[in-house]
């Protein structure tokens, strides 16, 4: 029982010390995020290897999800006589609640994983500690262009992963299903509101990016410079992400769409 | 500087009489080891000063601290008359770019090409022109022998030529003093050769002060001005290389002839050996 309590006082302590440091270096992030836009070639070099890397997996589930959608969708629909409604029911679900979800928990898969398993074998490669002996601070040179990477490829990825799917869902529906092509548009123009469905999706990839960005950057510049320790925190990025993806996607929709 | 000090510097040369870095004291403990207990030691202006021990004595941890990467639990560290722990994150990124650091492993950017690493302190803190840039860093790599390699990705250079173009780009802002950390460990002899020819060069041709963080006794030895040995997050030893080699500690003789056996055990304290066998 007293090795029982101990463990718990233990692991609440660590979590808590984690948590401080996550919160500190957030705030170095930031605070370091003006420099980047003076040295745009960073960023750019960021963008790619984040966001342009990532297009494919994206776009490839994207037309999957849609095409899935697509069928499920209109063999529930066809039941009630409803199958030219398919068109919002697919862009419905896409833009508010799977684009944002699925290309997040993607990205914090494909992207996430990559930022942390890089910074933590800089750190364990001693790069991280070179820099700062240069006097190269490598929260500017390094951590912040990443961050900022993140925060802005994640909801063009989303907006990118929601419009396939759309056009997975169109070729499914309209191209094999035989629903009309014109009532699967004009039911999507009619059924969504820029304001309440495309504005809140938008926001909602933006905070998933911040946090995913957040998360994987901090667990590889936190982790033990060993080749375990690396594992272990690309293991934690992966699985950490995906609970705060989920966990705040019931938080946001919940304030966007509910009446709470 | 004082105007007697001037002087002083004028008349002897460059200032060697003076220390560059002086530890006073120094505690310094990971969880509940303690690694240093109270060191104290004084490195020379335009030396080359070793520090040596056994693995683990925390000679990596001391260099770090010189940089001012960790925080003493008590005591201080003075480079060039600044307290290192002391000084303001700016003034200490000032301090660190007159101080080259030599990492084991090279350190260098994976991403970067040699060209791109020797170039990149002089990139992030001068404002010189691209062209300017192309010829001290040729300068640099020119120095370490490798001007040729100069288009090739740090993993294509072999550990050797990854040490010589992280001490390319260790000099490559002319710093007053470099420290190196383990320059001469997994070296193949010809490499090995080279370090220790290119740092007694470099300390010499550009009046640097020079700190060598080993356990390569032979080498060392032959390379040092001043030696200190440490053991148990003390001094155990210090004076030049002929005054360590005719130390009269034990433990010292120890450890620069290489004994498996001496004041330090071959084995790690366990309990009776037969005990331990028969103990079922």
């Amino acid at each position: 029982m007293t090795h029982f309590l101990q463990r718990l006082g233990h692991t609440t302590l660590s979590s808590f010390a984690k948590l401080g440091r996550g919160s500190f270096f957030l705030i170095q992030i930031l605070s370091a995020c003006l420099s980047v836009f003076l040295r745009p070639k960073l960023l750019i070099k960021q963008l790619y290897s984040v966001g342009v890397l990532s297009f494919l997996i994206i776009t490839i589930s994207g037309l999957f999800v849609g095409m899935v959608l697509g069928l499920q969708g209109f063999y529930i629909l066809s039941d009630f006589g409803a199958e030219e409604t398919l068109g919002i029911m697919v862009a419905a679900s896409l833009v508010r609640e799977l684009g944002p979800v699925v290309s997040a928990l993607l990205f914090a898969g494909r992207a996430g994983s990559a930022l942390t398993a890089e910074i933590g074998l800089m750190k364990a490669t001693e790069q991280l500690s070179g820099m700062e002996m240069m006097a190269i601070d490598p929260i500017k040179r390094i951590i912040a262009p990443r961050f900022l990477a993140g925060f802005i490829s994640m909801p063009l990825l989303s907006a990118l992963f929601s419009s396939i799917g759309v056009l997975g869902g169109h070729m499914i529906g309209v191209g094999v299903l035989g629903v009309d092509d014109g009532s699967y548009w004009a039911q999507m123009q009619a059924g969504l509101d820029f304001q309440d469905d495309i504005i809140n999706g938008i926001i909602k990839s933006i905070v998933f990016g911040f946090a995913i960005s957040w998360i994987s950057l901090f667990e590889g510049y936190d982790t033990i410079p060993t080749s375990e320790g690396v594992s272990r925190a690309t293991t934690r990025t992966v699985v950490n992400s995906a609970f705060t993806i989920l966990g705040l996607d019931f938080i946001l929709t919940a304030l966007m769409f509910g009446d709470i | 500087m004082t105007y007697k000090k001037i002087i002083d510097a004028m008349e002897n040369g460059v200032n060697s009489d003076t220390e560059i870095v002086s530890i006073q004291n120094l505690s310094f403990s990971r969880g509940d080891r303690k690694i240093f207990n109270g060191i104290s030691l004084n490195i020379p202006r335009g030396k080359i000063t070793a520090i040596m021990g056994p693995s683990g004595t925390g000679k990596t941890t001391l260099l770090k601290l010189i940089g001012g990467q960790l925080y003493p639990d008590q005591g201080s560290v003075t480079v060039d008359n600044h307290n290192v722990h002391q000084l303001k994150r700016a003034d200490l990124y000032t301090l660190r770019k007159r101080m080259g650091m030599l990492f084991q492993s090279g350190a260098l950017l994976t991403d970067l090409t040699v060209f791109d690493n020797v170039a990149l302190p002089l990139k992030e803190h001068t404002a010189l022109s691209n062209s300017m840039i192309r010829s001290l860093v040729l300068l640099k790599l020119q120095a370490v022998g490798l001007r040729g390699a100069r288009d090739l990705m740090p993993n294509e250079l072999s550990g050797g030529m990854a040490r010589r173009v992280a001490l390319a780009r260790a000099i490559a802002l002319d710093p007053m003093m470099i420290m190196y950390d383990e320059p001469f460990t997994g070296q193949d002899p010809i490499s090995l050769g080279i370090l220790v020819k290119l740092i007694k060069e470099l300390n010499n041709a550009l009046g640097l002060t020079s700190i060598i963080v080993s356990h390569d006794v032979e080498e060392t030895l032959t390379i040092a001005d001043y030696i200190y040995v440490l053991s148990d997050g003390k001094v155990a030893g210090q004076g030049t290389p002929e005054q360590i080699s005719n130390s009269d500690s034990e433990w010292v003789q120890q450890f620069i002839k290489g004994n498996s056996d001496g004041p330090v055990h071959f084995h790690y304290p366990a309990t009776d050996y037969h005990k331990d066998l028969f103990e079922i």
